[in-house]
């Protein structure tokens, strides 16, 4: 009875501490995901590594009502995404426009995976080319070899 | 040839420890204001000490400011209140307030028992003007030239350092293209 208790105890301070949900109300259901999407999509100033769908601060709770208020008044996610980036930053998007100051953020992968693939290219070149380069063996050395395949043959 | 290969993970390393050491010492909640360059947004606010009177952006007009947004629940505010004080009257520069999601009678009460800095003070309590200007946490500084453009932002407490290595050279520039 007391360890329940003490869970119960446990589990209600936490959901305390969770973001409360503002309620807002939607026409349909397409329009809920929406914005949970947008929500999602987008990067807390204050709590750094926080969706502002997910973060409490004051701030958030601010975006969130923005987002609400531009869908009810009809604009499209860029249109929305773009005035608050226009007062946040670029820093709210999570996802950085490519531009000539995130260009390596987005190139760094494929070159890597260019070297990657430039490196396994010359290995296995290389390999193929030292295996072309081997000398056949000369005659005797074929019938010696046969020999002391068949004499082990014969021992076993 | 492939001795100079050898040295590859040492150059590896020295690029990397470059980088990282770059990264010692900034703060990554500071972020670079949107509105640099961009002229304050336009707003329709009253006065803290007059709600008769209706503030709009021609108060930056003429003289470069700093734009202060404070409020009475934020502790560094508090912290940076004395150096505000300091900076308006040790040294005579025009700041501007914002007094930001905040109560108006317990502002009047913070402005009279600890020193007005504000040649006047934008009362917002819905956090509407802060809101067009991306303010994310109190206290916030920022640098209005006289055109009413901002010039730059500075996210936590001003202090005679922060003044000194950001703030004043910023003022300085804008004041001598005027």
């Amino acid at each position: 009875m007391r360890p329940a208790a003490l869970i119960m105890g446990f589990l209600l301070a936490f959901s305390a501490m969770a973001a409360t949900p503002d309620i807002y109300n939607f026409d349909s259901r397409a329009e809920e995901i929406r914005f949970q999407n947008l929500t999602s999509e987008l990067r807390c100033p204050k709590c750094q590594n926080q969706n502002i769908a997910d973060s409490n601060a004051p701030i958030s709770r601010d975006m969130r009502e923005a987002v609400y208020r531009m869908m009810k008044g009809g604009a499209d996610n860029e249109e929305i995404i773009g005035a608050l980036e226009s007062r946040f930053g670029e820093f709210i998007r999570y996802k950085p426009k490519v531009n000539e100051r995130t260009i390596w953020l987005w190139a760094t992968p494929a070159i890597v995976v260019l070297i990657g693939l430039l490196v396994v290219i010359g290995i296995v070149l290389r390999s193929r080319a030292s295996a072309a380069g081997a000398r056949p063996l000369s005659e005797d050395e074929q019938r010696r070899a046969e020999q002391i395949l068949s004499a082990r043959d014969n021992d076993a | 040839m492939k001795r100079l290969l050898l040295f590859i993970p040492l150059l590896v390393v020295v690029i990397l420890g470059v980088v990282l050491f770059a990264g010692i010492g900034k703060d990554p909640t500071a972020l670079e204001s949107a509105l640099i360059g961009k002229s304050v947004p336009e707003f329709s606010l009253p006065e803290l000490q007059n709600p008769d009177r209706t503030l709009d952006p021609s108060v930056f007009r003429g003289k470069v400011s700093l734009l202060n947004v404070w409020g009475t629940w934020c502790p560094s505010c508090r912290e940076e209140h004395d150096d505000l004080v300091w900076l308006a009257e040790d040294k005579g520069i025009r700041i501007v307030g914002l007094n930001y999601k905040d109560d108006r009678d317990l502002a009047l009460q913070w402005l009279e028992r600890l020193g007005d800095p504000y040649e006047v003070t934008i009362f917002d309590p819905e956090g509407s003007l802060g809101f067009d200007l991306g303010v994310y946490g109190a206290p916030e500084t920022y640098v209005i030239d006289g055109q009413g453009t901002v010039r730059y932002r500075h996210v936590g407490v001003v202090n005679e350092k922060v003044w000194r290595e950001h703030l004043e050279p910023v003022v300085q520039r804008y004041r001598e293209g005027n």
